[in-house]
């Protein structure tokens, strides 16, 4: 088991390799379908995202009523193939050094990966529980105009639980295990 | 010394509380989507730890199918939902004649809001035309009921909350398909949704289970579908030929080597369920339902007080 530790920074995402496990301690910011699309659409994003780490997620939040203060009660990872068009704009615009979602990413992003120094991150789809025990807290919510699923949340993180499916040196399990499982097929059919 | 206070004994009244049938109507059901958003299934429960054990030590399939049992035990413990993304909100109520649908469905609504407040259920419906998410999870078709009349005297609340990242690799094929040489037979239903399980890879997080229609519209095949997702995992199907092709589906989608999320790995799919309908000379629809393995489905009996008389699963 592997830690990343904030501040990121590319050379820290260069040292991992696909299929490292990789527990995360820092600062995550959410961002899906809007959120992509609206960066993409070259609208000025409401946070500084250099060094950062995206999370492709909408979680379920709650208002404590008597702080006034939200919090997290569900937040595992989205599909992430839905912002393929988008991300790499994002890694290098942005200049983000971590991706966290599920499904994996397609050849555009993994050549921004190699290129720009960035890294994504599978976290385990549906377990909205262990990995909402992760977020230690909230620390501002943005774009909130997007719908809460779909704006962005700042959130404190501690031993996150990852997986490195695809690195900054142009490998990714994802294509690997489409190219044994294709061959597999082929047989059977 | 204080004196013991004397008080005379009353006697015990009984209250017995009027109960309001709307708002024990409207407790029940708000129950009932708790539990289905926060508990998974006992039948897949079972397959699931199962599956967990088949995985090789250290690798990153046994570590997803650790959190995935960590997740089911947390959730459960903390009455919160076990994925965040908690689907579209598909009812199916059986009732008896005579029974008013319109009220009822008026409060499958409320329970539907009251569950969005209680945070069993995400903001998660959003208007097509406008992307606008009112909060509620209410809306156009939003939450889905299907009613049916049956001749049992009881009425029977079941519930799927069908996430989208599973109805996203959800599949319909039109036979023959020349690409994968499926004809129009069960030789080409086989082909078909095996691709689908191939084509899915770990996007539906899986290991994932299918409701599978031959046949029908492409309307109805699709619902038929998605309606075998209320059978329990360990069943077995009353018609022989479909149930061995669902048992020899599982074993070959479970050489395809995807594995939970898609890491590679022993177990693909957790289960198979296939059902048939007549189709048009012209047309042969294979509808494939994939469901992710945060399976969220439950069911009850509601009594004559409008509680819950008995969980289906």
């Amino acid at each position: 088991m592997k830690k990343l530790t904030y501040p990121f920074s590319p050379e820290a995402v260069r040292e991992l390799k696909v299929g490292d496990m990789v527990l995360i301690t820092g600062k995550l910011f959410t961002g899906r379908d809007a959120v992509h699309k609206y960066l993409h659409e070259g609208n000025k994003s409401p946070v500084k995202l250099k060094n950062q780490i995206i999370y492709h997620c909408g979680p379920v939040t709650l208002k404590d009523k008597k702080t006034g203060k939200w919090y997290v009660t569900a937040a595992g990872p989205t599909t992430s193939i839905r912002e393929e068009p988008y991300q790499w704009e994002v890694i290098k615009d942005h200049g983000i050094v971590g991706v966290i979602g599920k499904g994996g990413m397609g050849q555009k992003t993994l050549d921004a990966c190699k290129e720009y120094g960035c890294v994504y991150f599978h976290a385990v789809g549906g377990a909205a529980q262990v990995l909402a025990e992760k977020i230690k807290s909230v620390d501002g919510l943005y774009l909130e105009e997007f719908g809460l699923p779909e704006a962005i949340w700042e959130l404190s993180v501690e031993d996150f639980p990852v997986v490195v499916t695809m690195d900054a040196h142009g490998n990714s399990l994802h294509k690997e295990v489409e190219t044994l499982s294709k061959e597999a097929l082929q047989k059977i059919l | 010394m204080a004196k013991k206070k004397v008080t005379k004994k009353k006697p015990i009244k009984k209250v017995t509380k009027k109960i309001d049938p709307k708002k024990a109507t409207l407790e029940t059901l708000v129950e009932l989507i708790r539990v289905t958003s926060t508990v998974v299934p006992k039948d897949v429960q079972d397959v699931l730890y199962e599956a967990r054990k088949k995985e090789l030590q250290n690798t990153s399939a046994e570590y997803a199918m650790n959190i995935i049992k960590d997740n089911i035990e947390l959730a459960k413990v903390k009455s919160q939902p076990l994925c965040q993304d908690t689907g579209t909100v598909i009812f199916y109520v059986s009732h008896p004649a005579g029974f008013h649908q319109t009220p009822f469905k008026e409060l499958i609504k409320k329970a539907v809001t009251e569950a969005t407040k209680k945070g069993y259920l995400r903001q998660n419906s959003v208007n097509s035309l406008t992307g606008e998410n009112a909060g509620t999870n209410l809306g156009e078709g939003h939450p889905s009921i299907h009613f049916y009349e049956t001749k049992g005297k009881e009425i029977e609340v079941k519930l799927v909350l069908k996430g989208g990242g599973c109805e996203n690799v959800s599949a319909q094929y039109s036979l023959p398909d020349t690409q994968l040489g499926a004809g129009r037979d069960l030789e080409g239903v086989r082909k078909v949704i095996i691709d689908a399980v191939y084509k899915a890879q770990g996007k539906g997080c899986g290991p994932g289970a299918l409701g599978v229609c031959i046949g029908g519209d492409r309307a109805d095949s699709a619902y038929f579908a998605k309606k075998q997702l209320l059978r329990k995992l360990n069943d077995k199907n009353s018609n022989k030929i479909l149930d061995q092709l669902e048992t020899e589906i599982v074993e070959t989608c479970n050489k395809l080597g995807i594995g939970p999320m898609g890491f590679g790995g022993k177990t693909t799919l957790l289960s198979c369920k296939i059902t048939h309908a007549n189709r048009v000379p012209a047309s042969f629809f294979v509808s494939i339902s994939y469901m992710c393995w945060a399976f969220r489905r439950q069911g009850i009996v509601i009594d004559k007080n409008a509680k819950i008389k008995k969980w289906l699963y």
